[in-house]
């Protein structure tokens, strides 16, 4: 046998037939050098006829034994003296093994036209969105008829399913909230430090902080926090349960999903934020506080004095109005999104991400909204 | 490298002891794998055939003992043998684990392309190749996983598994989920590669038809560790109260029968 090698082989004439001479390791690692050189000399054979001895193969793969089949069935048929000679046993049958799957298998799909390709994904976009609103107008009505006909049937309510779902996404979400609104609060008393002072109008930075806080961001970065804390997890829980079957479990029981994995879900969230809501709001308004106290010497007492003179109610009760309609929307997009999960892991990625952007888009638009509402009723 | 009988051993597991935390899965288990064979692992379910295939392949290190294949020690080898080792070895696993993001015909290729320089238009041709000889249809190589079936799913694992022609097979119950004809056509597959290919094949299985029609010999896990090895005679001989229960429950003596009457069949044939 010939010495061990890189695959390699030699091109010549036996008679009429073309012979090719393989010498070396037909591995699959090997074969990236010669499969250029291979390919010509296919073309190059078609039509005529080809002896290929493998005889000079030291170790032969099914990798190996591929192009040598691919070659010699590059043309059919070959004429009456072409072969393949001088296998050893053992590459024989790799040789047989690999002959009936040389049909080609379709692995890329073919090209087409990228500005039709774009165009077409354009439509598909704008007809996709037009349904998924479709569908989320249906599957907010269909919670709702769902929670009037539970409302209907106390002993329906899931108390268990409910009182968890407030711990998990009420009270477990509060250090954070809090956190953030203090440190929020404390930024804005700084920012308006800075600029009240040059007018000598440190004062007024208790109105500035109290307004913001309660009538916006208090409740505005629980319900952020919550769409990117607790509305992702209702898409992923649900969705990994759809994966599973576990939706179609409940159907068959003669279990409503809305019923059993919605209504506890949305009710605890729309329960629980407005209790977030005013926890966010207090402590933006400590932040504010304590940060007026340090760097303007507005004391606490003085601060809250101003508050009760200069600040309406109205102000926490706008902030406050606006948390469960927040959450409403949270909710019931993540149980949304986790139903319209299909197939593999990847879909319910995309669906977790597009539940958390679609939450933050649409508790940004009822805010608007509820703008635009005070301010033409004048609260 | 240890000779034992006639062939050698590719994986030897010695003294082997898993554990999850205080739960001990194994404890002093042995056990050959032959260059050549089909060795079938049984036992109850829980007692750990899956845990010892993964501390075989490297995704659980034994608390104790010793794994080595082709004679090097896995868990103890620098990265760069370690890598050598996989590239010797295709794996199976129960629900196929193919990338949900690629399809079939790129899940194939992902070993390929990752562990060969090869110009993509060959590459595509062993992609090809693997597909179809894992049994599957032309069109399958443009399917997602989410579109196939349990069975399609685990013979384009399969394909994927014999991307880089390893010299050892591992599968995880490679006929559970499958239809009598399609596990019989999987059990078919398998001992044609292993021939064809000279695979050594290490199957963690529950099928009884398998074990008659592809193992060449059977270990069986109880009690923490592998109570007999052998053929399926010289299983049957240790008197094992699990074994005796094993395959002399009904479905054992069907698949017995089932495997006699095919013998005699052949047998006939061969006359």
């Amino acid at each position: 046998m010939a010495a061990a090698g890189p695959a390699d082989f030699d091109i010549g004439l036996e008679g009429e037939a073309l012979k090719l001479t393989a010498r070396g390791d037909w591995l699959a690692r090997n074969l990236g050098r010669i499969d250029t050189r291979l390919r010509d000399f296919e073309d190059d054979s078609v039509g005529r006829d080809l002896i290929i001895d493998v005889s000079g193969i030291d170790k032969l793969d099914t990798a190996g034994a591929m192009v040598l089949q691919r070659l010699f069935h590059a043309s059919e048929p070959r004429g009456g003296a072409s072969a393949i000679v001088g296998a050893s046993p053992g590459h024989e049958a790799l040789l047989k093994q690999v002959e009936p799957h040389l049909a080609p298998v379709a692995v890329s799909p073919g090209r087409r036209n990228a500005f039709l390709m774009m165009l077409n994904r354009l439509g598909q976009g704008v007809v996709d969105a037009y349904f998924a609103s479709l569908q989320i107008l249906s599957f907010i009505g269909l919670t709702l008829v769902t929670a009037a006909r539970v409302a209907a049937l106390p002993k329906r309510f899931r108390l268990t399913s409910i009182f968890y779902h407030m711990e998990e996404t009420g009270l477990n979400a509060v250090p954070i909230i809090g956190l953030m609104c203090f440190l929020i609060g404390a930024v804005i008393a700084f920012m308006g430090a800075k600029i009240l002072k040059q007018f000598g109008a440190e004062i007024f930075v208790v109105e500035m902080v109290a307004i913001g806080v309660l009538r916006e961001l208090g409740v505005l970065l629980a319900a952020i926090l919550i769409a990117g804390r607790s509305g992702s997890a209702f898409t992923a829980q649900i969705g990994s349960m759809k994966l599973r079957e576990e939706i179609d479990a409940l159907k068959v029981l003669g279990l409503d999903p809305i019923e059993v994995l919605v209504l506890p879900r949305v009710f605890a969230l729309v329960l629980m934020m407005p209790v977030l809501a005013f926890i966010g709001a207090m402590l933006g308004l400590i932040g504010g506080g304590l940060v007026a106290w340090r760097s303007l010497d507005i004391s606490p007492a003085l601060f809250l004095v101003r508050m009760q003179e200069s600040i309406a109610m109205s102000n926490f009760w706008v902030g406050i109005i606006k948390a469960p309609f927040f959450a409403f929307a949270i909710g019931v997009v993540g149980c949304f999104q986790g139903m319209q999960v299909e197939g593999s892991a990847e879909s319910l990625g995309q669906r977790t991400t597009l539940s958390v952007v679609q939450a933050l888009f649409l508790v940004i638009v009822i805010d608007a909204f509820f703008a635009m509402f005070f301010l033409e009723i004048d609260y | 490298m240890a000779k034992n009988g006639s062939a050698k051993n590719v994986v030897e597991v010695r003294g082997l002891k898993t554990q999850f935390d205080d739960f001990v899965v194994h404890e002093n288990l042995d056990l050959d794998l032959r260059e050549g064979e089909i060795l079938g692992i049984v036992g109850g379910s829980g007692t750990g055939k899956s845990v010892l295939l993964r501390a075989i392949i490297g995704l659980k290190r034994p608390a104790a003992g010793s794994i080595r294949v082709f004679g090097d020690d896995f868990y103890a080898a620098s990265v760069a043998d370690r890598r050598r080792i996989e590239q010797r070895w295709g794996v199976l696993f129960q629900g196929g684990a193919l990338f949900s993001s690629l399809t079939v015909a790129q899940n194939v290729m992902a070993p390929i392309n990752e562990h060969l320089k090869l110009p993509h238009a060959l590459a595509v041709d062993i992609a090809a190749l693997k597909i179809s000889m894992a049994g599957l249809p032309v069109d399958a190589g443009l399917k997602y996983p989410s579109e196939l079936s349990g069975g399609m799913a685990k013979r384009a694992g399969l394909a994927r598994a014999l991307a880089l022609d390893p010299e050892i097979l591992f599968l995880d119950e490679p006929t559970a989920g499958l239809d009598p004809i399609g596990a019989h056509r999987f059990d078919e597959l398998i001992v044609n590669l292993k021939k064809s290919l000279g695979l050594t094949v290490f199957m963690v299985t529950h099928d009884l038809d398998t074990l008659y029609a592809a193992c060449d010999r059977i270990a069986v896990i109880a009690e923490k560790r592998v109570i007999a090895c052998g053929t399926i005679d010289e299983v049957l001989q240790t008197g094992h109260p699990w074994i005796e229960e094993y395959f002399g429950g009904p479905r054992g003596r069907a698949a017995y029968l089932g495997h006699e009457a095919e013998g005699q069949e052949e047998g006939r044939r061969a006359d």
